[in-house]
């Protein structure tokens, strides 16, 4: 009987659960250490990739804008950033070499094919126009949906898009949508794209739901981005 | 059990074998998801290779330090929370380097966490060999990887866009194949790359076989 329980082999000794606690503890604590150090090392980084990508999406959407200001929209008024009495909607106005005022880059978004699509489009109230747009975030199909960024004749619909306000300014005179391709009839009409219906839909729809309820409240104050220039 | 392969010298083969022997994608089908999510474009596919290389390097040298400290009961935890940790960094680091690329890589960055190479290295290397060792094997894992991600990605972005990063290839008269871009053209590209390599593996095999069987008859 001595010699089978001999023959078995022995098990290792538990390790205890103060070493396990310990071991997992430590491991735990050099994460906690390594990832807060990293978050700290790269966020002024990660600040300015998002600043200059910002910057040179809100230049690219008003043409001739050379310099980029921040204002807020707030019930009293448009106010430069940092002068506003209260909190509001951030605007990126956009503003040329001699300090003209150009116009202003307005974010949309909305429900694509594959997911959320933001964009940023530019709205030049001496036109009362969309002057450009690009494409903020997407994950819409590669070689498809993505055409809404790549294809240049879909793109050039938002070079100069009817976007007026009604005679009575509650809202916009007219409906910004997207026709088939080849279809556009009237200046607020967009050019769709073949194969990526929904994508460029989407495009049309965001853009007159966001002008739709924005430009009247910003309508009455474009006098100010003039006024901040000239001060 | 470290102990009795800690001793277990470094040969060519440590660093060779993760990129042709025991390569990760078309040897081991190793993870699949990455390789087939993020290869639509070469620059893709090598930051994607690099992240993975950066966080396979870093998880298992500090998992090779520490094999005689991580009780076997929580070796799995430990070694989940350290890979995570270094796919943590190398998230930022890309994020901090390039917005573009960030954006393009998407949550499959996060994901490197689940990549059954790294935790399978920790758990058949890291655990059981010196730093040398592992820094060498886990090197030519990454590289592997790497290139394997590089051979899907450069054949999907040249025959889905006629581009190679980014240059125009073909010309204005070529009409991309779009579906090389999409996930069927991802399964498609990595079937022919897999049947190339067992066909290779399988030519180098027969050859290995006939020059053994005349060595026989010479010897005879």
């Amino acid at each position: 009987m001595s010699t089978t329980a001999s023959a078995e082999p022995q098990r290792p000794a538990p390790t205890s659960s103060i070493k396990l606690i310990g071991t997992l503890g430590l491991i735990a604590l050099f994460s906690g250490l390594m990832v807060v150090s990293v978050v700290e090392f790269t966020r002024p980084y990660i600040a300015e990739n998002h600043r200059i990508a910002l910057e040179r999406a809100v230049l690219e959407v008003i043409p001739g804008a050379w310099e980029r200001r921040e204002f807020v929209l707030t019930d009293e008024g448009v106010f430069p950033a940092g002068e506003a009495p209260g909190p509001g909607r951030t605007i990126h106005a956009g503003f040329d070499a001699e300090g003209t005022f150009k116009g202003v880059a307005l974010e949309a978004s909305g429900r694509g094919y594959a997911d959320i699509i933001r964009i940023l489009y530019g709205y030049d109230p001496a036109c009362e126009c969309v002057v450009g747009m690009t494409v903020l975030e997407s994950r819409e199909t590669p070689g498809l949906g993505d055409k809404i960024e790549t294809d240049p004749a879909f793109v050039a619909n938002f070079e100069r898009l009817d976007a007026r306000l009604a005679a009575d300014g509650s809202g916009l005179a007219n409906r910004i949508r997207t026709v088939a391709p080849g279809a556009a009839e009237h200046p607020w009409e967009i050019d769709g794209i073949t194969g990526a219906t929904i994508s460029a839909e989407a495009i049309g729809s965001m853009i007159h739901r966001s002008a739709d309820g924005l430009l009247p409240e910003l309508a009455p104050h474009w006098a100010a981005f003039e006024q901040d220039i000239q001060d | 059990m470290a102990a009795k392969t800690d001793k277990k010298p470094i040969t060519m083969d440590t660093f060779l074998s993760g990129i042709w022997k025991e390569n990760p994608v078309f040897v081991m089908l190793l993870g699949m998801c990455p390789v087939l999510a993020v290869t639509n474009s070469v620059a893709n596919a090598l930051a994607m290779g690099l992240a993975t290389t950066f966080v396979l390097l870093c998880s298992n040298a500090l998992i090779s330090v520490l094999r005689h400290h991580i009780p076997k009961e929580v070796r799995i935890a430990s070694y989940i929370v350290i890979i995570a940790t270094f796919v943590t960094v190398v998230d930022y680091l890309i994020h901090a380097i390039s917005l573009e690329i960030y954006n393009a890589l998407g949550a499959f960055i996060q994901l490197i966490v689940a990549n059954c190479m790294i935790l399978g290295r920790a758990e058949a290397f890291a655990s059981r060999n010196r730093l040398s060792g592992t820094l060498i094997n886990g090197l030519g894992m990454g590289l592997g990887f790497t290139l394997a991600l590089l051979c899907l990605g450069s054949v999907r972005e040249l025959l889905g866009s006629g581009t190679l990063l980014g240059i125009p290839v073909f010309g204005e008269a070529f009409e991309p194949w779009v579906i090389m871009l999409l996930p069927p053209g991802g399964f498609f590209v990595l079937g022919v790359w897999l049947l190339l390599f067992a066909w290779i593996k399988e030519r180098q095999i027969k050859r290995a076989a006939a020059g053994t069987g005349e060595a026989a008859a010479h010897a005879r």
